[in-house]
């Protein structure tokens, strides 16, 4: 099985460990991943603020590397944000006449051309669909029992474009929880926003959606999440959050592929676990019992 | 003349279009039912709610729609766009409103505009963004002292987990410079 693979600037740096557990879980199931040759930013949420066409023509040139090589149909994207990018001019050069065209112009003088050939795909939909638990759960050494998962998706690998899951009630997650021994923590904010970047602009309004999400993951051991921004706005923010509503809202926050690379017996550091910002004591002495 | 070249003549004499009309064109069918607003998850802080945001664009109140904060809180998570009866493209439309308090530099939205521009100054640079550097083009931009200090704490996290760096990598090339000079020259044509 092989996939192109395009990490995005998170993964390079805040969100190194997503990388690691990416390149491990998908290593130990023998999937090959192909990264993508000089990729460059999507544009993130800063491109589509400030022009339609940059927005399009950064995520662009990735796609056209990708179809350098044909014989490699999926690209893997573990970054929502990412995701949505690349996946969006997928979408708009089939419906909008003319676009591909454009975008090739603006590509031509980098000798690239898109044709609009390859896939665009979520870590999340490939680990569930493409691997699935019937490939889990056999390799499952470290069994999460007595855990209680809460599934937290985020927005922009749901919508607007429903490709895998329900965008309103996102289910993709839970077989693979339970794949690994642990309890799917009821709640139905997995699909609500965090405030995304205006985390930085707007930082009182994301603080209260964050605060929101982590009152209704009380109750859980941790909450796993499949997109950088989610992972920062949700973990880097507690202590804050706890002083500024006088209640303990401390919780342990993973990228999905570290939960299931735990439960897959690999290592800790291979999985970049120090590298996450609110793991509690109370899961590390969980986790190593 | 030909007759091509006799229409772009006439058309170069008529005013410039208004800057709403393409965000007009993306919600003329609104029906006002206010799906949008019930599904927002930012509406508590916006000062208009967005069905009545798209009334005001088609009214054309522009002084209006640029003093409000409600399309630059607009986070992106396109339920809206999900649930709209009519089909509508409206976190673009958020969007649009945004390109243009870009374009203009409107000075109500400067703080998000200079981390947007900062951001892709950072990516024009190196082809990725680096997160450091980002932040101190953004910081400096604003020019205001204190607005780093809410940051600083993570900032610090984050050095000691080695997952962001003081270094900014030492590129000579710009990989993107095309692309960012092509796009410019479309968009400024058009």
């Amino acid at each position: 099985m092989n996939y192109h693979y395009y990490p995005g600037c998170s993964l390079e740096g805040t969100a190194r460990e997503y990388d690691l557990s990416t390149r491990a879980v998908m290593a130990s199931v023998g999937a090959q991943l192909i990264e993508i040759e000089n990729w460059s930013c999507c544009g993130a949420a800063a491109a589509e603020s400030l022009s339609y066409l940059l927005a399009l023509a950064l995520p662009a040139r990735n796609l056209a590397i990708a179809e350098k090589r044909p014989e490699v149909t999926d690209i893997l994207v573990p970054c929502s944000a990412c995701y949505l990018n690349l996946k969006k001019v997928a979408e708009k050069t089939r419906r909008e006449p003319g676009l591909l065209d454009r975008l090739n112009r603006i590509l031509m003088d980098d000798q690239l051309q898109i044709n609009g050939q390859v896939h665009v795909r979520h870590l999340l939909d490939i680990l569930a669909n493409d691997l699935g638990v019937d490939t889990f759960r056999p390799l499952v050494k470290n069994g999460f029992q007595n855990f209680r998962i809460a599934p937290y998706y985020g927005c922009q690998c749901l919508r607007p474009f429903a490709v895998f899951d329900d965008p309103e009630k996102p289910h993709t997650m839970e077989p693979l929880i339970e794949a690994i021994g642990a309890q799917v923590h009821p709640w139905n904010l997995g699909g609500k926003c965090c405030g995304a970047s205006h985390m930085n602009t707007d930082m009182d309004i994301s603080l209260e959606l964050v605060t929101a999400i982590l009152r209704g993951a009380k109750g859980a051991d941790a909450i796993v999440t499949v997109c950088p921004m989610c992972q920062m706005n949700l973990e880097a923010y507690q202590q804050k959050i706890s002083r500024r509503c006088k209640e303990d809202l401390h919780i342990t926050v993973l990228y999905l592929p570290q939960l299931i690379g735990l439960a897959l017996g690999l290592s800790e550091q291979d999985l970049g676990l120090d590298l996450n910002l609110s793991i509690t004591n109370r899961f590390r002495a969980m986790i190593h019992s | 003349m030909d007759p091509l070249a006799a229409k772009e003549a006439n058309e170069a004499k008529l005013p410039p279009p208004d800057v709403l009309a393409p965000v007009q064109e993306m919600v003329r069918a609104c029906i006002q039912c206010g799906t949008c607003t019930g599904s927002c998850p930012n509406e508590f802080a916006m000062d208009h709610t967005p069905r009545k945001l798209w009334r005001m664009v088609m009214m054309g109140l522009k002084d209006q729609i640029f003093q409000s904060k409600t399309f630059s809180l607009c986070s992106n998570c396109y339920y809206c766009t999900l649930r709209c009866p009519r089909g509508l493209p409206l976190t673009e439309a958020m969007d649009a409103l945004k390109q243009i308090a870009a374009r203009e530099n409107l000075t109500k939205y400067r703080q998000s505009t200079l981390f947007y521009k900062n951001f892709l100054r950072s990516v024009r640079r190196h082809g990725r963004v680096n997160e450091m550097e980002f932040m101190a083009l953004y910081f400096a931009a604003l020019k205001s002292p204190f607005s780093p200090l809410r940051f600083a704490p993570l900032g610090v996290r984050l050095m000691l987990k080695k997952k962001v760096s003081l270094a900014v990598p030492l590129t000579a090339r710009r990989p993107l410079e095309a692309i960012f000079h092509n796009v410019a020259a479309m968009e400024g044509s058009r």
